[in-house]
C-alpha cells in the first residue's frame, strides 16, 4: 500500500467543503494536524478512507479530500470493519467522539478493538455532547451540569484509554487537539501499527464545555499536569523534571514522588515500557488532580496479527484444500439422482 | 379414509398414490436426522416430496415433556407434491408426549408406530395420560403397531459395547429402518451418512447401522398385523434431469453466491445468529473457496453496518436475520437507502411479535419490509415461494441491488428455510449475467451522478484514483452530492429516490397467473411459502370445475405493472396469509378492490383444505 506518492501537501488533503465547526473548536486544530500528517504517511489519497458516525467530530470526513463515509450514530467501527473486510488494502481511519464511540457505539468499539481490525481510530474526547446542545457524556466528570443534568451528573465517567485496554486494544495513545507537534508523531505511530490503533484526543468544546483541559494545555500548568510518555524514558514531570512516578511495592499502585525528597532517587522512577500492559493499564487510569495525565503512546503490542489478515489467510487455506471454486460443482455435491 | 386403510381394504393391491409420514419424539431423540435421511432415500427412490421439520425452541427440553416434542413430516407421492400434507397417514411416536401432541393430525385408520418401552408410568403421567393409550382402547380408531423398540435396539447394538445411554440413542435409526422397510426405501445412503457423521467414532457408526438394519429386518420377519406390509408409492413423473434435495436456506445461500458471480462482485455476508436465519450464515461460512467473506458480527446493527461498509468499498454487502433483528437494522438500512449503496437484506420470518415463536413460521414482517423505517425510505421487496425458489430469488435480489444501487429486502420464512424439496439442479450458465461497472473516469465525476434510465447512482469505490469523494446520511445536493439543506433539493431527492424504486417495475417481469386463467370468478393471490397450499387447493377446485385461478406475487414492491389490471379481471380476490392481513391491505389500498383476507397465525403453514374451504365458501356464496 505504501506505493510512491507524488509530492502531496496538507492542502491536497483539504476538500472543497466549507468547514462548519464552531469558531474556536478544537476540531479545527486536529483537522489541520491530520491534513499535515497525511502526506508523510506514504499512502496515495485514493487509498485513504475516513469513516465516522454522528456528532461534531463525525463531520470530519467531509473536510478530507480522500474517500469518506459519514454514517450513523455509533456505528462507524462496524462500517469501517466492513470496508476492511471488503478491501484490506485500504487505509482506514475512524473518527469518533466520546458520545458516538463510548455511549451509543460502545459495543462496536469494544469488538473492533478485540478483533484488532487494522485501522486507526481517533476518539475526540470533549467530555460533552456538542451537536445535541450540551448534554453530559459518558466521559463527563461527576457533577457536570448540563441541560439533562441541571443538578450535576451522578454517574461515573469512563476513561477511554482504560476502556480500550480492557477491550484488548494493542495500541493505545493519547494526545491533545492543539499540540500539533505531539499529535503528528502519535498519528504516525498509530498509522505504522498493524491492527486497531486507538488514539484519544483531548479536544476542547468552546461552546458547551470550554476549558476542561486548560490545566493540561496551558503552559504555566502543563509541566505539572502532563506526564509525557516516551518509551525507555523515566516517567518524570514538573518544571525541572523533579517529580516522577514510582511503583509502591506494598500497594501495587503508582504514586507521585519528588526526586531528592525522602530518599527518592532517579532509580526509583518507573521507566516507561509501552509493551508492558500492566503498566499501561495503570497509566491509562491516572488523572488529575492526584496525578499528571499521561500523553503519548501508552501501550503498543506489535506482534498480534490483524483481523482481516487472519480472515483472508483462512480463506487461502480453504482454497488450497478445496481447489478452484465451481458453483455448478457445488450444486451437484451430495446425493443427486437423475430422472430420464 | 387413510391411505393405509384404503390400500389394505383393496385385496392384493399394495400401491399408494401418496402418503404422509410424521416422525415425532423428544427433542433429543434425533427425529430431524431421521426425517432428513428418510427424505433423502425417498428422493432417490423417485417420489416427489415436501417436508416440514417442526421443532421446539428448547434445545433439550426435559425428557418426555410435551413442549419438547420435535417432529418431522414428509409428504411423498407419485404425483406433484407441493405441501407437507394436511393429515398424517403414518405417525411414529417415540414416547407418550409425541403421541398425545400429534394424534390430532392423524387420519382415522392411520398407522401409529409406538415404542412401548417409552410408555412408562412416569412418561405417561408427564404427557398427561392417566391410563396407557395403547391398552385403554382410546386408539381404536387407528391401526397401532406397538413395538418394544428400546429392547430391540439394545439387543441389536450389543456387539458394539456401547454404554446404555449411547445404545438407546440408536433407536431412531431402528425406527427409520422399519419405516424404510414399510415403504421399500434403500438404506445405502443412510448407511453412508452414518459412516460419514461418525467417522471418528466407528463403534457408534456401526451400532447405528446395526440398529437401522435390525429395524428393517424386524419388518421383514415379525408377524405384523394384516395390512402392515410393504407399500409401494410409484415414482413421480417429473421433468428429466439431475436432482438433489435442498432446503430453502441452502438454496438461498447458493443463490447469493450465484448472484455475486453474475454481478462479478465479491460478497461480504455479515450476520448475527438468530433462529431461523442462522443456517444461511453457516452454509456460506462453509464455502469460503468462493468469492464470499462471512462475518459474524457482535450484533444485528454491526452486521448490517459491516455489509454497508463492504458495499461502499466495492463488494456486494448482504445481511440476514429474522424479524426482531431486522427491526434493529432499520436505521442502517435507511442509511444505505440515503447513500444509495447496494445491500441485500434477507428476512427469514418467524412467529412474532418480539421473541414470539422463534422456530415456527409466519409471514408477519411484510408491513415491516414495506414500511418499517423512518423517513421516506422506499425499498424493493421480493419474496421466495418455495425452498427451491429461494435460489432464483436470491439472484434477483442481488441484481436489483446492484442495478439500482439500493437495499433490497428478500422475504423468506422459517417454513421454507427448513423444509426440503427435490431440486432440478440449475446450470449457472443459464442465468443472464449482470456485471457491475464501477466508475473510473474522473471527468465530470460527482458521487451524485446517476443513470438517466434506471436513476441508479454511480458506484465509485475507494482505491480509484481521482474519484475521492464523501457520502453520508445528511441530505445531498442532487447536482453535486455535497451536503444540502435546500428545501427544493430535499423535495427533488425524495422524488428521485421514490421514482427510482417505483421505476424498478419496468425492469421486472409482468405478473403471470400460476394456475388458471387471466380473468374469472375468483383469484387466490398469495406470496411466500403459502404457494404449495394455494397451488394444491386451486388445483383440486379446478378439477371439480370451479372457476378459480392462482396468482403468486414475487415482487411485492414495486408490484409488476400489470397487477392491478390483472386483479380487476376477477369478480373476487382471496388473499391467504400467515398474518393478520398485510398484503391484503396493500392490495386494497393500492388497487381499491375488495380483496378478502384468509388468515392463519398459528405458527403452522396452511393446510390445503383450509384454502380449499375458503375458495368453496367464496364461490358458493
Amino acid at each position: 500500500m505504501n506505493a510512491p506518492v507524488e509530492n502531496l501537501t496538507a492542502k491536497d488533503f483539504a476538500s472543497d467543503q466549507e468547514v462548519r465547526w464552531c469558531p474556536g473548536c478544537g476540531d479545527y486544530a486536529i483537522l489541520k494536524t491530520i491534513q499535515k500528517t497525511m502526506p508523510e504517511l506514504g499512502v496515495a489519497r485514493e487509498n485513504q478512507v475516513f469513516v465516522s458516525g454522528i456528532g461534531c467530530s463525525s463531520r470530519f470526513p467531509y473536510y478530507m479530500n480522500t474517500y469518506g463515509f459519514h454514517t450513523i450514530h455509533g456505528r462507524a467501527p462496524s462500517i469501517a470493519t466492513g470496508v476492511k473486510l471488503a478491501n484490506p488494502e485500504l487505509d482506514v481511519w475512524v473518527v469518533t467522539g466520546d458520545g458516538d464511540g463510548l455511549s451509543i457505539g460502545g459495543n462496536h468499539l469494544m469488538h473492533l478493538l478485540r478483533r484488532n481490525v487494522d485501522l486507526q481510530l481517533l476518539l475526540f474526547n470533549n467530555e460533552i455532547y456538542g451537536l445535541t446542545k450540551g448534554q453530559y457524556s459518558p466521559t463527563s466528570k461527576v457533577g457536570t451540569r448540563s441541560p439533562s443534568t441541571p443538578d450535576g451528573s451522578v454517574d461515573m465517567p469512563l476513561r477511554p484509554c482504560v476502556f480500550a485496554l480492557g477491550a484488548g486494544a494493542r495500541f493505545v495513545a493519547r494526545t491533545i487537539d492543539t499540540e500539533a507537534k505531539h499529535m503528528g508523531p502519535v498519528l504516525q505511530r498509530a498509522h505504522a501499527h498493524k491492527g486497531t490503533s486507538f488514539v484519544e484526543i483531548y479536544q476542547n468544546c468552546p461552546v458547551y464545555n470550554d476549558g476542561i483541559f486548560d490545566q493540561i494545555k496551558e503552559k504555566k500548568t502543563a509541566a505539572d499536569t502532563r506526564l509525557v510518555l516516551e518509551h525507555g524514558k523515566p516517567l518524570t514531570f514538573g518544571a525541572d523534571n523533579e517529580k516522577g512516578i514510582r511503583l509502591n511495592a506494598q500497594t501495587l499502585m503508582l504514586e507521585v514522588v519528588t526526586i531528592g525528597e525522602d530518599g527518592v532517587t532517579e532509580d526509583d522512577i518507573v521507566v516507561h515500557d509501552e509493551t508492558n500492559k500492566i503498566l499501561a493499564q495503570m497509566l491509562a487510569g491516572l488523572k488529575l488532580p492526584e496525578f499528571p495525565e499521561p500523553i503519548g503512546v501508552i501501550y503498543c503490542e506489535a506482534t498480534a496479527p490483524s483481523y482481516t489478515d487472519d480472515v483472508y489467510q483462512q480463506r487461502l487455506v480453504v482454497r488450497e484444500q478445496k481447489g478452484e471454486a465451481d458453483l455448478n460443482a457445488l450444486l451437484r455435491t451430495g446425493h443427486t439422482w437423475t430422472v430420464s | 379414509m387413510s391411505a393405509v386403510e384404503e390400500m389394505s381394504s383393496q385385496e392384493g393391491a399394495n400401491q399408494l398414490a401418496d402418503v404422509v409420514v410424521r416422525f415425532a419424539g423428544d427433542s433429543g431423540d434425533g427425529m430431524q436426522l431421521t426425517g432428513s435421511n428418510f427424505t433423502e432415500a425417498t428422493a432417490l427412490y423417485g417420489n416427489d416430496l415436501a417436508t416440514f421439520p417442526d421443532f421446539p425452541a428448547e434445545i433439550r427440553a426435559p425428557a418426555g415433556a410435551t413442549f419438547g416434542v420435535s417432529a418431522f413430516q414428509i409428504y411423498f407421492g407419485s404425483d406433484e407434491v407441493s405441501t407437507a400434507g394436511d393429515q398424517v397417514d403414518v405417525l411414529i411416536a417415540m414416547n407418550p408426549a409425541a403421541l398425545i401432541t400429534n394424534l390430532k393430525d392423524l387420519v382415522p385408520g392411520g398407522l401409529i408406530v409406538v415404542d412401548v418401552d417409552a410408555f412408562t408410568d412416569k412418561n405417561m403421567t408427564r404427557a398427561g395420560y392417566t391410563a396407557s393409550p395403547i391398552e385403554d382402547g382410546s386408539l381404536d380408531a387407528y391401526r397401532v403397531l406397538p413395538i418394544e423398540i428400546s429392547k430391540q435396539v439394545l439387543e441389536a447394538v450389543k456387539p458394539y459395547g456401547l454404554s446404555h445411554k449411547f445404545a438407546v440413542r440408536c433407536k431412531n435409526m431402528w425406527t427409520l429402518g422399519l419405516v424404510m422397510w414399510l415403504f421399500d426405501r434403500d438404506r445405502t445412503v443412510t448407511i453412508e451418512n452414518l459412516e460419514k457423521k461418525f467417522a471418528n467414532k466407528p463403534d457408534i457408526a456401526q451400532a447405528n447401522i446395526a440398529a437401522l438394519n435390525s429395524g428393517h429386518a424386524y419388518g421383514e420377519t415379525a408377524e405384523l398385523p394384516t395390512g402392515v406390509e410393504v407399500y409401494s408409492v410409484p415414482k413421480a413423473q417429473v421433468a428429466p434431469g439431475l436432482y438433489r434435495n435442498t432446503t430453502g436456506s441452502d438454496a438461498l445461500a447458493y443463490g447469493l453466491i450465484a448472484g455475486g458471480q453474475l454481478a462479478n462482485l465479491p460478497i461480504t455476508f455479515a450476520s448475527y445468529p438468530i433462529t431461523p436465519a442462522s443456517s444461511l450464515l453457516h452454509t456460506l461460512s462453509q464455502n469460503k473457496e468462493f468469492n464470499v467473506v462471512t462475518f459474524q458480527a457482535e450484533d444485528e446493527i454491526a452486521a448490517v453496518c459491516a455489509a454497508i461498509g463492504a458495499s461502499f468499498a466495492g463488494s456486494l454487502g448482504v445481511t440476514s436475520s429474522s424479524g426482531p433483528g431486522i427491526s434493529l437494522k432499520g436505521e442502517a438500512i435507511s442509511l444505505a437507502s440515503a447513500t444509495e449503496l447496494p445491500l441485500v437484506i434477507v428476512n427469514t420470518q418467524r412467529g412474532g411479535p418480539s421473541t414470539g415463536l422463534p422456530t415456527k413460521t409466519e409471514q408477519s414482517d411484510l408491513n415491516q419490509a414495506m414500511f418499517g423505517r423512518h423517513g421516506d425510505t422506499m425499498l424493493p421487496v421480493i419474496s421466495s415461494s418455495t425452498s427451491v425458489d429461494c435460489f432464483d430469488v436470491a439472484i434477483e435480489a442481488c441484481r436489483l441491488a446492484v442495478q439500482f444501487m439500493t437495499p433490497v429486502i428478500l422475504l423468506s420464512d422459517g417454513y421454507m428455510a427448513n423444509a426440503s424439496e427435490p431440486w432440478l439442479v440449475p446450470d449457472i450458465h443459464d442465468y443472464e449475467p449482470f456485471p457491475v461497472t464501477f466508475e473510473e473516469n474522473p471527468d465530470g465525476f460527482t458521487p451524485a451522478n446517476r443513470d438517466e434510465e434506471t436513476l441508479a447512482r454511480v458506484w465509485a469505490k475507494p482505491g480509484t484514483p481521482g474519484l475521492e469523494h464523501r457520502i453520508g446520511g445528511i441530505e445531498k445536493s442532487f447536482e453535486t452530492g455535497d451536503i444540502s439543506y435546500e428545501p427544493e433539493n430535499h423535495q427533488k431527492m425524495t422524488d428521485v429516490r421514490k421514482d427510482k424504486i417505483d421505476g424498478i417495475a419496468r425492469y421486472i417481469p409482468e405478473q403471470k397467473v400460476a394456475t388458471g386463467e387471466t380473468s374469472g370468478k375468483l383469484a387466490v393471490v398469495g406470496w411466500g411459502s403459502t404457494y404449495g397450499a394455494i397451488h394444491q387447493a386451486v388445483k383440486r377446485c379446478r378439477q371439480v370445475k370451479m372457476d378459480v385461478s392462482h396468482i403468486h406475487i414475487r415482487y411485492l414492491n414495486p408490484f409488476p405493472t400489470n397487477l392491478g389490471e390483472l386483479l380487476a379481471g376477477y369478480d373476487k380476490v382471496l388473499i391467504p396469509e400467515m398474518n393478520t392481513g398485510q398484503l391484503v391491505n396493500v392490495i386494497r389500498s393500492k388497487y381499491l378492490i375488495d380483496a378478502q383476507p384468509l388468515n392463519k397465525i398459528s405458527g403452522q403453514p396452511f393446510k390445503i383444505s383450509e384454502v380449499e374451504n375458503a375458495i368453496k365458501s367464496l364461490l358458493e356464496a
